[in-house]
């Protein structure tokens, strides 16, 4: 089945928040704060600009309280007197003319107090930048198994490690933006956004309205990641008081730099390992320390840590595991959620700790992970016994085999004036909320019986570009034996579709997809006809039962039950963290340039079991842009900082991935059906941005005898560390 | 936008006469999307890095943020509502598409491509696509797409 | 804002005798860069050359080529005869941004643009171009190596316009181009090397590394002595006394000196019997 609105993407007919025709509206803009921390001393307007003629909104013009609404209430929807980061909302401004708003936004002058930022969480603050608790953590997790202080005092060998991942970027091709407007006593808002009901409940919230009194409609999404799964919350209320003040529409749509510098970005890390090992490369002891940056504000960050630290382990037996994780606060502009969403940084850092482990050892990196890849019946850092029945070293062994390893690795690593390497990544990640979140959620889907005998699938999680209309339609029409065109995925607007959870942690599919099937069972049992293959007579069924009911309204519904056997413990973090784990191993080879230090990526090799394929196509572009953007998080992204706030806030500055930047990413699929997941699939969405970074720097490391630890690996950073000759006398050096 | 410093401008849009007035800083992609109301070209960044703008001016793709409006008066210009759908199915069909922002511009320099195949002899086609920023596809089904476009161009 | 567009080269030099902060505008490849949030420069005046056909025109004749004030990149990749009598244009052309971009930039709007990380204008150096500018007043060819005074300051009063590029073919023996970028396409050199070799002699032009493009005279003096060279360091001294690299938001200076030095002598190894 084709992308169902593929065509209308093609021919630009697909329109977005800012494609959308609007009357008799206003442009809203945002003044930020210029400064890390302190007092706003004053806010100033200047001459020239008639201030008459603008709608100006403050903190003051709340009508609830002054919090978006997440995890905790830290963040001000606009700071009242006070920021924590430079680029804080402070003021609103709308007008009906673009440039006179423009212009205006820079007439006003924000004057802040400076006090001390703490801007470095790697170091323990100082107690003049003391901001949250005692020490400014936002949260400390703990993942404990075994007796590591023991296990690494008898083991034979232990290898010591500091890793450090750097923040990241979305680039969502579409920048974010909402409109806002009264349709009678109704807040509407629409807009790009991953979560309609987080939007929902921080607009009910902080204006004080009822879930009858507020509507959000997700318009086509140009790209997400994570990068619009909280902030557009902010946005939203943002145009809702600027609408509610003015009485008009207003659209606030950020431009490319106010984006990228303004929202949230991936948590940077920094991960220390401490591992014992036997001398054939047994795994005896893993002692982890986990430390983010989450920036002025709580946000996502604990959930963050708590994937991040889960995963940190890798997909590796080992008895003797202790992870501790800590989230700090600092000055920084807010990080968030971000494909991946902890376990790319861990994952590196463990991946790229194998490497340094294995060449300690004088054994093959693969070899390594041969001998330490969960088996059936052994368990994970957290304790929980994986028996899914997947053959995890052949997933590797695919991937050796397809990427010629064994030959390439042997190769001769020196022609003229470039150095070639391989490398690999073996991973796992877990899909859906972790522990009981997906119970807290009580995610429910709806599926409709239309007068005209076609269904209608009800659900708020939203297309993105990852497939969600096209797999929805496929599930329904195969589980109630339609065709595609019988089948109408409506598009997720409060009023109308039921919460089925957030369009993140690689749950679409594999949870939501689940509820669809179920509920188009529910559907069908109400009509109460025939067999499953049956789509015929349940059309014919669902048109009679609108003749006898007219005006009626034929719905089946399916709620979140969690599978059996899944016990987590959220106080010891102890269990069963996920229903189901993707398990994949990635190959790398890299070519260095000697001359200017490039590292360019000439082969990608990405091989994962996910349960089942839902669509071939689909599932591939999942895979291989999950592996472009881990390249780029890899090699080229560099978010440069000032003052905890993004220097190069320019596509020109920052630099994402182009097509002459990667080579064919090859892609090949395993499937081990999970028997809760829709048609037996596992979530796809995260995996492959797991494994690129720490592949393709084992494949730096392999072409130049170098131990890199940092990324992005730029080649000024890789300058610093390798002193490579280029004379005729060193071309036969590492 | 005053009267005194409007600028009257006619062309050629997708094949047909068309004059408008624009503000003398409209870029074309302001002249198209908001003076015309074709939207299918999209600010991706406002500098002519990510190529989502692009459309054909005098038969080249350009960055439609970075051409000034009042410089298009007399020129042919196309946009992706002028592509023929049925040009474009190689592209749905080997994922060339997911979340669509990038797209427009992608299926202009595409269909351009798929236009003057004697570019291939001095060009590859990565590098022809090198200023269209996507984020999702990772590139392969875009090239996969557009190869596919060539070798039924090639037998038609 | 107003904008002027005349139709001759004549009238926009009129024009311009009276308006001295004028813009002049051509591709507006590097002009348009964030438009929507440049509303100061709103209320300026503008002349857009882009109607002058005057100035299109690409030709070769006494034995020198002559690129229009509005030839463009692409102009160049395509012009018959161009990657064999001038490799390094269209080397360089085929490394600015990507197809969108050389569509529309010129190698006049490159020029006067006047970044020191400049695409066109180190390999018009390498080849001795010279600039040519018109006023009313009349017409001035400045060489091109002789056409930055600082940063972002050139030979050009605000009355001339530049009309046309003059390059001298020659035959050459060395003429290599390295663009060293942040990635493989749309990107600002880091460091960018013209190197070219004829009868004129050797010219080293560099990018990136200097307030402005400029030419390495004592890198020329180096190697026109055939000073021995065994390794990049031994080009060190000469680097130093001909550029002063710095850090910047895409770039720092270390690494531009020691990859200026290390792409001289990779690419100078297999040419010059004084490297070894």
């Amino acid at each position: 089945m084709h992308r169902r609105e593929g065509l209308a993407k093609l021919t630009g007919r697909e329109r977005y928040v800012d494609d959308l025709p609007l009357d008799d509206f206003l442009w809203g803009a945002t003044v930020r704060s210029p400064a890390p921390r302190g007092r706003v001393a004053a806010v100033r307007f200047g001459k020239g600009v008639d201030w008459s003629q603008f709608v100006v909104v403050d903190s003051q013009d709340l009508p609830g309280p002054n919090e978006i609404l997440l995890i905790e209430r830290d963040q001000p929807v606009l700071a009242a007197g006070y920021v924590r980061h430079v680029h804080e909302p402070v003021l609103l401004l709308a007008h009906r003319d673009r440039v006179a708003l423009r212009r205006a936004a820079l007439a006003v002058t924000i004057d802040v107090a400076a006090e001390p930022a703490a801007l470095d969480f790697r170091v323990p603050p100082r107690p003049d930048q003391i901001q949250y608790g005692a020490d400014n953590v936002l949260k400390h997790l703990r993942i404990e198994k075994g007796d590591v202080e023991r296990a690494l005092a008898t083991a034979p060998v232990v290898v010591e490690g500091v890793y450090e991942t750097g923040a990241q970027e979305h680039v969502y091709l579409e920048p974010q933006g909402m409109i806002a407007q009264m349709d009678g006593d109704v807040l509407v808002v629409r807009g790009s956004m991953q979560c309609p009901y987080y939007v929902v409940k921080a607009l009910t919230h902080a204006l004080n309205r009822d879930e009858q009194h507020v509507r959000v409609v997700q318009t086509p999404t140009g790209g997400g990641f994570g990068g619009k799964e909280e902030y557009p919350s902010t946005i939203a209320l943002h145009a809702a008081l600027l609408a509610l003040k003015s009485g008009r529409p207003v659209k606030l749509v950020y431009d490319r730099a106010e984006d990228m510098a303004a929202t949230t970005k991936r948590h940077p890390a920094r991960v220390r390992h401490r591992t014992g090992v036997t001398r054939d490369g047994k795994l005896v002891a893993q002692d982890i320390e986990v430390v983010m940056d989450g920036g002025a504000y709580v946000t996502l960050s604990p959930v963050v840590l708590s994937r991040g630290i889960i995963h940190a382990a890798g997909p590796y037996a080992c008895e003797h595991v202790r992870i501790a994780g800590r989230a700090m606060f600092t000055n920084a502009v807010p990080f968030g959620a971000f494909r991946g969403f902890g376990a790319p940084q861990t994952h590196f850092a463990g991946e790229r700790h194998m490497d340094v482990v294995a060449h300690r050892l004088g054994i093959d990196p693969a070899e390594l992970r041969r001998r330490n890849l969960l088996r059936d019946g052994e368990r994970t850092a957290t304790g929980q016994v994986v028996n899914d029945g997947t053959d995890r070293v052949a997933v590797l062994e695919r991937a050796l085999a397809m990427a010629d390893y064994d030959k390439k690795r042997a190769a001769n690593k020196a022609g003229g004036a470039t150095r070639r390497g391989i490398g690999i990544a073996t991973f796992h990640h877990g899909a859906g909320f972790t522990g009981s979140g997906e119970v807290m959620l009580s995610s429910r889907v709806d599926v409709a019986g239309l007068p005209d005998g076609r269904i209608e699938v009800l659900s708020a999680n939203i297309e993105m570009g990852q497939g969600t209309i096209t797999v929805f339609t496929a599930l329904a029409a195969a589980r109630l034996g339609l065709t595609p065109d019988d089948v109408v995925v409506a598009e997720a607007d409060t009023a109308r579709v039921p919460n089925s959870g957030p369009t993140v942690a690689s749950r679409t599919s594999m949870v939501v997809g689940r509820l669809v099937e179920r509920a188009c069972d529910d559907l069908r049992r109400r009509v109460n006809t025939g067999g499953r293959g049956d789509g015929e007579g349940l059309k014919r069924a669902i048109m009679d039962w609108h003749r006898a009911h007219p005006g009626g309204r034929l719905v089946g519904s399916a709620t979140y039950e969690r599978p059996p056997g899944i016990a987590w413990d959220d106080h010891t973090y102890t269990g069963d963290a996920y229903g189901a784990f993707a398990w994949a191993a990635y190959v790398a080879e890299v070519e260095v340039d000697l001359r200017t230090y490039a590292t360019r990526v000439t082969d990608f090799v990405a091989v994962q079991e996910i349960g089942k394929v839902l669509h071939e196509t689909f599932a591939r572009g999942q895979v291989q842009g999950g592996v472009a953007q881990g390249i780029g998080w890899a090699l080229l992204e560099d978010c440069k900082w000032q003052d905890g706030a993004m220097a190069n806030a320019q596509l020109t500055n920052y630099l994402i991935p182009t097509t002459e930047d990667l080579p064919p990413i090859r892609v090949a699929f395993l499937e081990n059906p999970y028997a809760y997941g829709a048609q037996g699939a596992k979530g796809l969405g995260e995996l492959p941005i797991d494994g690129p970074a720490p592949a393709v720097l084992n494949a730096v490391a392999d072409a130049l005898g170098v131990e890199p630890t940092m990324i992005p690996l730029t080649p000024e950073k890789l300058m610093a560390i390798a002193d490579l000759g280029l004379r005729n006398a060193d071309s036969n050096n590492p | 936008m005053s009267d005194k410093s409007a600028i009257r401008v006619s062309f050629t849009l997708n094949g047909a006469p068309a004059t408008v007035e624009i503000d003398p800083a409209d870029r074309l992609l302001d002249v198209l999307r908001e003076r015309l109301g074709l939207t299918g070209a999209k600010e991706g960044c406002g500098e002519g890095e990510c190529g989502a703008c692009t459309v054909w001016l005098d038969g080249l793709p350009v960055n439609s943020c970075l051409v000034p409006g009042y410089q298009v008066r007399g020129a042919r210009v196309h946009t992706v509502e002028s592509l023929d759908p049925s040009a474009l199915e190689p592209l749905l069909v080997h994922g060339a598409t997911q979340c669509g922002a990038c797209t427009p511009g992608v299926a202009m320099t595409a269909c351009w491509i798929v236009g003057h195949p004697e570019i291939l002899a001095s060009h590859s086609l990565r590098e022809l696509l090198a200023g269209n920023l996507c984020r999702c596809t990772g590139y392969d089904g875009i090239v996969a797409g557009v190869q596919a476009a060539l070798d039924a161009g090639a037998r038609a | 804002m107003t904008v002027h567009q005349p139709g001759t080269l004549r009238e926009a030099l009129d024009w311009i005798a009276g308006k001295p902060e004028a813009v002049p505008v051509a591709g507006a490849t590097d002009l348009l860069v964030h438009w929507p949030a440049r509303v100061a420069e709103y209320d300026r005046d503008y002349v857009d050359l882009s109607r002058i056909a005057e100035l299109k025109a690409i030709a070769f004749r006494d034995g020198e080529l002559v690129l229009g004030a509005l030839a463009t990149y692409w102009d160049v990749i395509h012009a018959g005869r161009m990657k064999e009598g001038f490799p390094l244009l269209v080397a360089a052309a085929r490394q600015v941004g990507a197809v969108q971009i050389q569509a529309r930039g010129t190698w006049a709007g490159n020029i006067v643009n006047a970044s020191p990380a400049a695409d066109g204008v180190p390999v018009l150096m390498a080849y001795d171009a010279v600039v040519v500018l018109a006023s009313r007043a009349g017409q001035e060819d400045v060489p091109l190596d002789r056409f930055y005074t600082g940063y972002k300051r050139m030979r050009r009063r605000p009355d001339q316009l530049v009309v046309a590029i003059r390059i001298p073919w020659r035959a050459h023996d060395v003429a290599i181009f390295e663009k060293v970028g942040g990635r493989r396409a749309q990107a600002i050199a880091k460091v960018g090397l013209a190197i070219a070799h004829s009868a004129a002699g050797w010219r080293v032009v560099a990018a990136s590394v200097a307030p402005t493009v400029r030419r390495c005279t004592a890198i020329e003096r180096l190697l026109t002595d055939g000073t021995p060279v065994r390794g990049p360091d031994d080009l060190l001294p000469a680097i130093e006394r001909d550029v002063t690299p710095i850090d910047d938001l895409r770039s720092t200076a270390a690494y531009r000196k020691t990859v200026m030095a290390r792409l001289l002598y990779d690419d100078l190894r297999g040419v010059c019997p004084a490297f070894s």
